[in-house]
């Protein structure tokens, strides 16, 4: 937008004001500097990529020796990688089911209501996300043990729904304070009933929030590894198996996960783009 | 929509209509019952407890008692204040490199990109997407000792240079507080871009182009106009990444060497290696209340309201 508002002024006014011709280098410079953070951005990416098709000499996949499909064709040749990326799976699916259930319905109170005590539900739901994940994990930590609550999968999934819970409120918060409570209104006077409003009208308009939070909740879960690690005692997730795998073996096969991951999710919101583009038209 | 918009007032009258879903005074605390019930048993209680074991003697083996132990705390304090002042300065130090490199990347994506605007953005969260552990060893290759980066860093001498500070130590940047503070600031980048641009986004341009028509230059118009309507999102952006970063262990870990543990890493092996909690506990709430202070501190002074 600025580009072309300013270009036609700066190349007929060149020579009487410098500043002109200043501010096009500025432009250029920001967009030079800007694409070198983009490219920083994504170094690590391509490594990432390109070092799944490494075939490593030794133990670790730090140092590319010779291309190869070995570590594509054989992911799940490792029976533990299988293991840990099936619970990782589980454990996101299972937490984000719980933690959007519960945020979505937490938002609406929030956004729809006036009532005394909202101020410190705001306080109450902005805090974990301020919270460094040390102190939470630690913290969950000694509660378990203080509960004596064996540590396991259901220990992760208590600890990861909890995290993911004030991120789903907050995406979904956004999405109803953007819905005109005009159109709801609009189907009630229509006869319709609060079943067929909340079904027919308010769902549709925030489910775009609500899918983008469960996403959100999805990829925290999957992703998470500090949390995690104070409260999966013998349990093994996906992050947990790198990190137990960058002290003895570092295989390519991880990286395949990494880049199928990265795959995946960006395939997701090809989709997502084009559903969105659908229903604008 | 906007045809709504003009004939609502007339049919709604004098009252405002109820919104829907107001029926009982009593909704909205039964809508936010199970998610508030589970942070306050997940989120609050725990803390309480974990102030409550920090406060504890005794051992693993033969139990804790809660006796009041203030010395819990000196005694991490006078053991442990080199990590936690890393914690502090490695976090504070990537924060600012993070603003260095954002800020131009939210700029070009806010006002240069043009239709490209909306894939940039997805290419900003792109990262997220691929593990955050798998991301840092990808470091461990790019700054491998032999590696172009290092050989390159190291001929034009500022390998020298930040040698000279501390930074790094003779010809490698691994194992240096240099690493971890690049891991730092490369892991938490995207969340010092997407608020910057949300902030840069919603400028209007016209206050530039106002300022260039009254001879203001481009640097001028830049720090009198963009950058303080930009403060907002720079404030937003240092909480995303300082706070994380303070507590993040994955990146000494990785990059760096026991010269470079952060009291994340403390933490992690006093709780689950030497089984100390009630050090470690303090040391969790030395943490927390340190983090909690600096950014009560920070935002009084940088007086921005849009927080919660």
């Amino acid at each position: 937008m600025t580009t072309t508002a300013t270009r036609p002024a700066a190349s007929s006014a060149e020579v009487s004001r410098p500043p002109k011709a200043g501010r096009w280098i500025k432009d250029h410079l920001v967009v030079f500097v800007g694409a070198l953070g983009m490219l920083f951005l994504f170094l690590p990416i391509f490594v990432v990529i390109v070092f799944s098709f490494n075939k490593p000499v030794g133990a670790f996949n730090y140092t590319w020796n010779e291309f190869s499909f070995d570590a594509w064709t054989g992911v799940f040749n490792n029976p533990s990688l299988r293991d840990s990326v099936l619970l990782s799976f589980k454990i996101a699916a299972l937490s984000t089911i719980a933690a959007t259930l519960l945020g979505t319905v937490a938002a609406f109170g929030l956004v729809r209501h006036r009532f005394k005590g909202r101020g410190f539900a705001n306080i109450l739901i902005f805090v974990p996300m301020a919270t460094p994940e040390v102190v939470v994990g630690s913290s969950l930590l000694v509660l378990f043990v203080n509960m004596r609550l064996p540590l396991g999968q259901t220990t992760i999934w208590i600890a990861h729904t909890m995290f993911c819970l004030s991120f789903v409120i907050v995406t979904v918060k956004a999405r109803l304070i953007g819905l005109d409570p005009r159109l709801e209104q609009a189907a009630q006077d229509l006869y319709a009933n609060r079943v067929q409003t909340f079904l027919e009208v308010t769902l549709p308009l925030i489910l775009p929030g609500v899918v983008s939070a469960a996403m959100l909740s999805f990829s925290l879960s999957f992703d998470d590894f500090i949390i995690t690690n104070f409260n999966s005692g013998s349990e093994v997730t996906f992050p947990m198996f790198v990190w137990g795998a960058s002290k003895k073996t570092l295989p390519p096969q991880i990286n395949v996960i990494g880049t199928a991951m990265l795959l995946i999710a960006l395939l997701f919101v090809v989709i997502g783009r084009i559903v969105s583009a659908r229903r604008a038209r | 929509m906007t045809a709504m918009a003009h004939i609502a007032p007339a049919g709604g009258a004098a009252a405002p209509p109820p919104e829907p879903g107001r029926g009982n005074k009593l909704t909205p605390y039964f809508l936010l019952l199970p998610a508030g019930l589970a942070l306050a048993v997940f989120f609050v209680l725990p803390i309480l407890t974990l102030a409550n074991t920090s406060l504890q003697s005794g051992g693993y083996q033969e139990g804790y008692d809660f006796t009041w132990q203030f010395s819990n705390y000196w005694t991490v304090w006078t053991d442990y204040w080199p990590q936690f002042i890393r914690s502090f300065g490695y976090a504070a130090v990537a924060t600012i490199l993070t603003i260095l490199i954002a800020y131009p990347i939210a700029y070009m994506i806010a006002f240069k990109a043009g239709r490209w605007r909306s894939i940039l953005l997805v290419l900003v969260i792109a990262p997220f997407f691929t593990s955050f552990l798998i991301r840092t060893l990808a470091w461990k290759t790019i700054l491998a000792d032999n590696g172009v980066v290092v050989g390159f860093l190291d001929n034009i001498g500022l390998l020298g240079l930040t040698d000279l500070v501390g930074l790094t130590s003779g010809s490698r940047i691994l194992a240096t507080p240099l690493a971890v503070i690049l891991g730092l600031a490369y892991n938490f980048l995207p969340f010092m871009v997407l608020p910057l641009y949300a902030s840069l986004e919603k400028q209007d341009i016209s206050l530039l182009q106002a300022s260039g028509d009254l001879y203001a230059s481009a640097w001028q118009g830049f720090w009198k106009i963009t950058w303080p309507l930009s403060l907002p999102g720079v404030v937003s952006g240092t909480l995303l990444t300082f706070i994380p970063a303070a507590g993040d262990y994955v990146n000494a870990t990785f990059l760096g060497s026991t010269q470079e543990a952060m009291s994340g890493n403390v933490i992690d092996a006093l709780f689950l290696r030497i089984r100390n909690y009630s050090s470690a506990a303090a040391l969790s709430i030395s943490l927390m209340v340190a983090i909690v202070l600096l950014v009560i501190y920070y935002v009084r002074r940088a007086g921005t309201e849009e927080l919660v």
